[in-house]
């Protein structure tokens, strides 16, 4: 049984869809203390109750609910430990060739997958390093994707955007690490989600990963990276 | 000096301590139905940390408008009585009970905890002052260190902290450690009011600061508190105790001239006007003389003395140890002198075991309080009539 002192703390943006519905789903398995952002408040509160999780409304692309966010998710939950920015914008949908591409279709891609993060992630910080100087370890785990490092045409908002996130999880890291904060991005792969609906509507889904399988790849990764394990997490041998 | 400068008032063994907590949105907008009157109500103080624990709070009601009046100025709220309802944006109160002020209640929310949370986080604003008429965001009122929103106005002395200057502590071996208490509201334009501040406080003392500050103990190096708040969490931990140890508690006892500080060797705070408490706390490290001379220096220097403005580094004359006024022990290193047993000794540590001291003292034998007992354990102490000493790690003074 573990106490509470051990029980992670996650925050995951992005929480009522796709891979970050999945999460919310895995980590409360695995008996976190989790709570979420979505932007409606409707589905915000479906999935609250049908999760036990805490639901939080809110868009990580406006300024003003990065505080709100923090507040209700570092203050709800007595302290963060694990951050996992999963929000994410494609740019233009249909996707598009940059040329083709509106300022502010690239711009609304950057703020969400980029500028989002780095504010939440600078708003949690102070919570996220004192869960590291308590020993409890902390992580924040950035969602990427292939598109970050492969030239794909028409990803050109979302893989920029994507690089520089995964660019900037690198140097949170080697800054933070020292603080008992570890950074990581990861790339779930092509799953079967509304954006990869959006972004390739005609796409085979039977080829494509469940979230949920993702979801529970991600949950290891995150305990990997933490003294105490997730309950239910087989370590990998390593 | 500029704020990254505090590193050279700082030397490698000492342990700074700063309050973590970020700022709650404390100042609530809304109605008193029975009247129809506008109020502001400003949150001031919950029984615990717990993040549940937010369905009670003791609040202090101004009347219609906002911080861009000075607090002294601002109208009264209607009558308020026990059963009345305060409507708070989409929060609802209800008064509990008046705490021997017509403005100060205790009011119970009617919403639930995750709608508490939520509806401070959107319809709550910071508490601020007329001398910053701008509003202020919550990023405005976070220090860097900022973590979990329990306070009701800023721990302002740790706006001098950043990352920068916590990586730089680490490299030149200056221990950084943190505790987060409930910093409560500093004013209330009511000097009855503000005659009962400050008011009780939880905080949370972290294992890792603990032994932090034990080791600090035991090697002779300083505390260094960065604001009033920490100050009051650890002398209070301390007089609990005996030591500081890790845990909550709730600090409702007050500082001044006749407080002997057990922990905290300096402080870095903001200037303070005579008359608050901040200033009566800050009489335990310095006399008024010295306070007075101090703030003669920081007037003719143009220095701020608002909670955004500047910091003085102030190190306590009445220490109990006296590093290095003594004989030569051995070549480089110079005994310590102990103002408590006015001897010198190469042994003498800050005395923190001086609560169990007395206890013995009255008794004549050993104490037995949970909180000494406690302590014994964790330090792992030799008990001998009279007076402790330590295998293999000092705890108190061996005089």
């Amino acid at each position: 049984m573990q106490t509470d002192m051990q029980t992670p703390r996650v925050l995951i943006t992005g929480g009522t869809s796709g891979l970050g519905l999945a999460l919310v789903s895995e980590l409360k398995r695995r008996g976190a203390h989790v709570a979420f952002v979505a932007r409606t408040a409707e589905r915000v509160a479906d999935v609250a109750r049908e999760y036990g999780a805490q639901g939080i409304v809110g868009d990580v692309a406006r300024k003003q609910d990065i505080h709100r966010i923090a507040v209700q998710a570092s203050g709800a939950l007595g302290g963060l430990d694990v951050l996992v920015n999963n929000a994410s914008d494609l740019g233009p949908t249909p996707l598009a060739l940059l040329g083709d591409t509106e300022c502010e279709d690239f711009e609304r891609a950057l703020v969400t997958n980029i500028l989002g993060p780095f504010r939440l992630t600078k708003a949690l910080l102070g919570s996220l390093a004192a869960s590291g100087r308590e020993g409890r370890g902390s992580v924040v785990l950035n969602i990427s994707s292939d598109a970050a490092v492969n030239t794909y045409a028409r990803w050109g908002a979302y893989g920029s955007s994507k690089a520089a996130l995964a660019h900037m999880t690198r140097i949170w890291n080697e800054e933070m690490s020292a603080h008992g904060v570890k950074f990581l991005a990861l790339d779930p792969g092509d799953m079967d989600t509304p954006l990869h609906a959006l972004a390739i509507p005609d796409a085979d889904r039977t080829s494509l990963k469940r979230p949920s399988a993702a979801a529970i790849e991600i949950a290891d990764a995150i305990a990997d990276l933490l003294p105490a394990a997730l309950p239910g997490t087989v370590r990998r041998a390593s | 000096m500029p704020r990254a400068a505090l590193i050279e008032l700082l030397r490698p063994g000492d342990v700074v301590i700063a309050n973590d907590a970020a700022t709650l949105p404390a100042s609530l907008q809304g109605v008193h139905p029975s009247t129809g009157m506008k109020v502001e109500v400003r949150l001031a103080a919950r029984a615990s940390l717990a993040p549940g624990d937010v369905l009670r709070f003791n609040a202090v009601v101004l009347g219609a408008g906002d911080h861009r009046t000075r607090t002294e100025d601002r109208p009264l709220p209607p009558p308020l009585a026990p059963g009345q309802r305060l409507q708070l944006g989409p929060l609802t109160a209800v008064i509990e009970e008046l705490l021997g002020h017509p403005r100060l209640i205790a009011l119970r929310f009617e919403n639930s905890v995750m709608d508490i949370w939520a509806g401070l986080a959107r319809h709550g604003r910071a508490i601020q002052y007329a001398h910053v008429p701008q509003p202020l965001e919550l990023w405005d009122v976070w220090a860097p260190i900022a973590a979990r929103p329990v306070a009701y106005e800023p721990p302002s002395a740790g706006f001098a902290l950043d990352w920068k200057l916590l990586a730089d502590f680490a490299a030149q071996g200056i221990v950084f450690a943190t505790l987060t208490h409930a910093a409560g509201i500093s004013s209330t334009g009511d000097a009855e009011l503000d005659r009962l501040l400050p008011f009780d406080e939880p905080y949370h003392i972290p294992a890792a600061t603990e032994q932090a500050l034990r080791r600090a103990c035991h090697e002779g190096s300083r505390a260094v508190a960065i604001g009033t708040t920490v100050v009051r969490a650890l002398e209070h931990s301390a007089a609990l105790h005996g030591v500081v140890v890790a845990g909550d508690g709730v600090a409702d006892q007050r500082i001044g001239a006749e407080t002997r500080l057990r922990i905290v060797d300096a402080i870095l705070s903001g200037t303070h006007e005579p008359g608050t408490s901040h200033y009566e706390l800050l009489q335990a490290f310095a006399d008024e003389h010295i306070l007075q001379r101090a703030d003669r220096a920081l007037n003719a220097g143009g220095f701020r003395t608002h909670e955004f403005g500047d910091s003085v580094l102030i190190e306590r004359a009445n220490s109990l140890v006296e590093s290095g006024q003594g004989p030569l022990d051995t070549p480089g290193k110079r005994r310590d002198f102990c103002r408590t047993c006015e001897r010198y000794s190469s042994e003498v540590r800050r005395c923190e075991a001086d609560v169990i001291f007395s206890a013995n003292a009255r008794t004549g034998r050993a104490v037995r309080s949970p909180y000494t007992s406690r302590f014994l354990r964790a330090a792992n102490v030799v008990q001998e009539p009279g007076r402790l000493s330590s295998a293999g790690r000092l705890v108190g003074c061996s005089c």
